[in-house]
């Protein structure tokens, strides 16, 4: 690890001017993803500027028919939200089988979506649920927020402030984890709403992505049997030794199944 | 039985230390004015040195010295032996290249060193080693088995010809030829024993240190045997006086073997803190773990089994070809021969045997010995081959075993391949595990598992292995260069306490309690009254270490004698004291008493008596100190019998153990839970071997590809099930205390159990390790088109 300089800014204000200053700074959550980064000499900025403890980034409430969460919300207090288990109790389960007990108690929403790790869990949610990723500047729909690999339509020295999340009729996730890492070798997001039925698939491909041909098929019918027989493409997923494409593109299909069975 | 002697189930005097964080690990320990040492590695799996520029590093701040293969070269130092000779078939001796410190002409795996960096602190020793620029020339690499002996491979060392480090062979093979010839079925079977890396939850590290007002070098390293690795440093690699050698092994946080050799980073440290004058330190980091640990296993076979028309074994044949890795680790060439082929007989009356292996150099890390080693492999191949063979008989499971088992009335039981057992009962160890598991009520489970959508198997494995390693003389002869007998020294204190110096040393094994219990019931002294010392070359007598599962077999046994030379000086003094013949008084209980009579001397008068020798036998030397050494007559057979049981989700392959029975014939016990402790660490390695773990190399660059726990994959608490585990006990006829060894069981045992589970499961011929979901869903996969 690079020695680097550290902010612990008192306002949102306050980071973003810290930010312009350091253009090889970045801004820290819960440390979760991008620490570990750092110590294997991955990353090296200059600069980290906590977010951690911002007002602005905290609370979740229910505003008309969206849940908001703030960015700096931990994947613990998530997971423990009355709120968030009346709301959308496929939000608050996926956020307790992030990780383990010492990451669901650091890492928090934003950081989680700004590092965007094509393997992490939240992704899928947001883009199946179409939120709304809120930011100090503006608002980013989720189809455009994810743009693959650890990118995101994120300025450098944005800050997510808030997630809005609409609230589904139906919505569900199932996660296959890598035997290994414990992170999604895949993980399926199902959600039935307003805007109808999607699915999101994370750790399968390089980076969240919604699958066609599920989302037809349950749009159809949103059913588990409705699943039956349909094919989810291979191309462009990952193949590595630990999940060929095949069995990735097996597996959504899976855990698709699974997440709609989870819907009731 | 006294209450805490043999046979109790003492708690641990090690936990209070180790439970409480106040262990010392030699990370723990910091030398006035040290330094600290970083390895610059080989990014390259092969690749040609052409130049190593070291002037940026010695710029950077805190740099003391850099040292590189060069400098190694030039003062003649730092080529790691290798600690056994195989010949080969045609009587050749194996090709024994050496294994620099710090390698100068080519790097040959992944993680190689080729240069050290001594700074002030940790951080500017890491810094600093990144600033070494080495030049390159990249080599194609041969990584697996069979890559390396194929025609026109790449050479790992140029005096190797085709890779080969020996082409060993062992048995009749004239008499195995005939037995498959009369055969009325023959199965074969080709299968992969899969690399692993043994990830000690303590990392290596190492203090050397450099008086130069008295010549004394110490060296503290994470070692399972001190002495041996001060030979080797005395003797090969750096060439000092032994006497002015000092090593010390503190408390060792785990090493499944991975910790018995002599590595390139002992004795970097020690040359380096004499060139500067400085002590100098080196802590493994977790990722270089990965690259500079001997890994174990890594077996490609080929096995047949002849069978008559009733499921008789008639002949056994095994083609092996063993990955040595780049170098050969110091006991390597020992695993897949003498430590593997020789138990190929496994629990069976096969009367013909015949193995032939080919040690092959690869460029991968050194694979040397791990929980097991060599016997797991000759577990795995054997048990499940005989499972293939029952299935295309259409015999059962059991019932094929049953009729092969050796009997307990065949002991002392000669096998075809060198080996002689002196004991066991494979009948009753199979019963109880039948018992345990409810292995007659399985189809049961299976059908309600398949109304659930799981796929239910279960799964078997009788093994038998050799340990407690093992007669000098024997060793010799099969090409050991070592002796591998086993000293103790007890101390008896003027009021009757007893310090204990063994040359075994515990990295996770609680010598400490299983000695002091032990001798607590040997003298009839309270356990607390004996303390157990260990780990220091300036305190302990030299002896070989603790791997094999020898410690109690061979070091308890030294404790035994030196207890008994005690006793019967004790004797003398309180036949002395109590003014009767020495014949005339028993010791019992911790009291010298004249037979028939209730006159007594307590072992605390005697010992007192024999260091204020005012009133004492005459001629007789004062003090009460005795040491003895023993060098067992045979090996030690543990032998048992485990049972798995799986469910399998089609729809993932995911392969989840429900169910785990062990039942294992370790001979005497002295602490059943300690006992219970160590088959339950070894049954869940194996489980790691058949499920998870698997060293992944990438087969055209190299590069290890499971270089971090975020690829490899070790088995945490939710990956095993309540163990079943329970004892059944012949005693061992040849050594004092009938004690046979239990280190490695769990790891020997289990792989196949859990294997055959799987296989039952899905209804597959055979699977290779590790099953993981992806490979048993293909599995299914092919077997549903079939």
């Amino acid at each position: 690890m690079q020695n680097f300089g550290f902010q612990k800014p008192r306002d949102l204000a306050a980071a973003v001017a810290a930010a312009k200053k350091a253009p090889e700074g970045k801004y820290l959550g819960g440390g979760q993803s991008l620490l570990p980064v750092m110590k294997l000499g991955l990353a090296a900025p200059s600069e980290l500027i906590a977010l951690s403890g911002l007002a602005e980034l905290k609370g979740v409430r229910v505003e008309g028919k969206e849940l908001v969460i703030g960015a700096g919300t931990t994947h613990a207090e998530v997971a423990a939200s009355a709120e968030v288990k009346k709301a959308i109790p496929a939000l608050a389960d996926l956020a307790g089988h992030i990780g383990d007990p010492q990451v669901r108690n650091r890492g928090t929403l934003g950081g989680s979506l700004a590092h965007d790790d094509p393997s992490a869990d939240y992704p899928a949610a947001v883009l199946a649920l179409g939120a709304t990723v809120v930011t100090d500047r503006r608002r980013i729909a989720a189809d455009a927020f994810f743009q693959g690999m650890f990118q995101t339509a994120l300025a450098p020295d944005e800050v997510i402030t808030a997630v809005r999340f609409p609230l589904p009729e139906k919505a569900a996730y199932a996660k296959f984890p890598h035997p290994a890492s414990k992170f999604a070798l895949v993980g399926v997001f199902v959600a039935r709403g307003a805007g109808g039925v999607r699915v999101a698939v994370t750790g399968a491909g390089p980076s969240v992505h919604r699958s066609a041909p599920l989302e037809k098929a349950l749009a159809a019918r949103f059913a588990p049997e409705a699943l039956a027989g349909v094919a989810v493409p291979a191309g462009g997923l990952q193949n590595d030794p630990f999940g060929s494409a095949e069995y990735r593109a097996h597996l959504v299909a899976v855990m698709a199944r699974r997440a709609v069975a989870a819907c009731g | 039985m006294a209450q805490d002697g043999i046979g109790a189930a003492m708690k641990r005097k090690e936990d209070l230390r180790f439970l409480t964080g106040k262990g010392t690990y030699v990370d723990d320990i910091n030398r006035p004015g040290q330094a600290w040492a970083a390895f610059v590695r080989s990014p390259h799996a092969h690749a040609r040195i052409v130049a190593v520029r070291t002037e940026a590093a010695r710029k950077a701040p805190g740099v003391v010295a850099v040292l590189t293969g060069a400098d190694l070269a030039a003062d003649k130092v730092g080529i790691l032996p290798a600690g056994w000779l195989i010949h080969s078939k045609d009587g050749s001796p194996m090709v024994e290249p050496g294994h620099p410190a710090l390698v100068a002409d080519k790097v040959r795996h992944v993680g190689d060193q080729v240069a050290v960096v001594v700074a002030e602190t940790r951080d500017q020793a890491r810094e600093a080693a990144g600033l070494v620029e080495v030049e390159y020339q990249e080599l194609a690499a041969a990584v697996t088995v069979t890559q390396a002996v194929a025609p026109g491979a790449p050479l790992v060392h140029d005096q190797a010809k085709a890779n080969t480090c020996y082409d060993w062979h062992l048995g009749d093979k004239a008499a195995t030829d005939a037995a498959f010839a009369k055969a009325a079925k023959v199965v074969t079977l080709d299968l992969v024993n899969n690399r692993l890396i043994p990830n000690a939850m303590e990392p290596r590290a190492a203090i050397g240190e450099f008086d130069r007002a008295t010549g004394d070098l110490t060296l503290w390293t994470t070692s399972q045997n001190p002495h041996l690795i001060r030979l080797l440093l005395a003797a090969f690699t750096l060439g000092v006086p032994e006497h002015k050698l000092r090593v010390v092994a503190p408390d060792v946080g785990g090493g499944f073997g991975s910790k018995i050799f002599h590595y390139a980073e002992d004795f970097t440290v020690l040359w380096a803190a004499r060139k500067i004058g400085r002590p100098v330190k080196w802590t493994n980091t977790r990722s270089e773990a990965f690259q500079s640990d001997a890994h174990g296993r890594d077996h490609v076979t080929h096995v047949e089994l002849a069978l008559d028309k009733d499921g008789k074994f008639l002949g056994l044949r095994e083609r092996t070809l063993a990955n040595m890795g780049a170098y050969l680790s110091q006991f390597a060439p020992s695993v897949p021969t003498y430590l593997h082929s020789t138990l190929l007989a496994g629990c069976y009356t096969t009367p013909a045997i015949y193995a032939e292996v080919r040690a092959v150099f690869t460029n991968t890390v050194p694979v040397d010995a791990y929980r097991g080693a060599g016997r797991p492999e000759a577990s795995y191949l054997l048990e499940r081959i005989v499972d293939v063979a029952a299935r295309e008989m259409g015999i059962d499971r059991v019932e094929i075993r049953r009729r092969n088992f050796i009997q307990p009335s065949q002991f002392p039981y000669q096998t075809p391949v060198a080996l002689q057992y002196d004991s066991g009962d494979y009948g009753a160890t199979l019963d109880e595990a039948l018992k345990r598991s409810d292995w007659a009520g399985f189809e049961k489970r299976r059908a309600e598992a398949r109304g659930r959508g799981k796929l239910r198997g279960i799964g078997i494995s009788t093994y038998v292995e050799a340990c407690g390693i093992a007669p000098s003389a024997v060793v010799g002869a099969l090409g050991g260069r070592v002796g591998l007998w086993e000293s103790a020294h007890v101390r008896v204190h003027p009021t009757g306490t007893v310090t204990l110096f063994t040359g075994t040393h515990s990295h996770g094994q609680s010598h400490e309690t299983t000695f002091a219990q032990l001798i607590a019931e040997k003298l009839g002294i309270p356990f607390d009254n004996v303390e157990v010392v260990h780990g220091d070359t300036a305190k302990s007598a030299f002896a070989m270490g603790t791997y094999g599962s020898r410690s109690l077999a061979v070091g308890g046994s030294a404790i035994v004698q030196a207890v008994d030379k005690i006793v019967a000086k004790g004797r003398k003094i309180a036949a002395h004291l109590l003014e009767a013949g020495e014949g005339d008084v028993e010791f019992r209980d911790g009291k010298f008493t004249v037979k028939g009579t209730d006159r007594s001397k307590s072992f605390g008068e005697v010992a007192l008596t024999a260091y204020i020798p005012h009133n004492y036998p005459a001629g007789l030397e004062p003090g009460l100190e005795e040491g003895a050494v023993y060098d067992p007559k045979n090996f030690t057979f543990p032998a048992g019998c485990h049972v798995c049981e799986v469910e399998v989700d089609p729809d993932t392959g995911t392969v989840q153990v429900v169910g785990f029975t062990a039942v294992d014939d370790v001979g005497i016990v002295i602490n059943p839970m300690i006992v219970e402790g160590q088959v339950h660490g070894g049954v869940t390695q194996g489980i790691g071997q058949a499920l998870l773990e698997e060293a992944l190399y990438d087969d055209t660059s190299g590069q290890l590809l499971s270089g971090s726990f975020l690829g490899y994959n070790m088995p945490r608490a939710a990956d095993v099930p309540s163990f079943r585990v329970g004892t059944k006990v012949t005693a061992c006829t040849h050594n004092p205390l009938g004690v046979k060894g239990v280190g490695e069981v769990g790891a020997i045992g289990s792989p196949p159990a859990v294997i055959n589970a799987v296989c039952d499961a899905i209804g597959v011929r055979h699977l290779d390790m590790p099953a993981t979901p992806e490979r048993v869903w293909r599995a299914l996969r092919t077997a549903r088109k079939a």
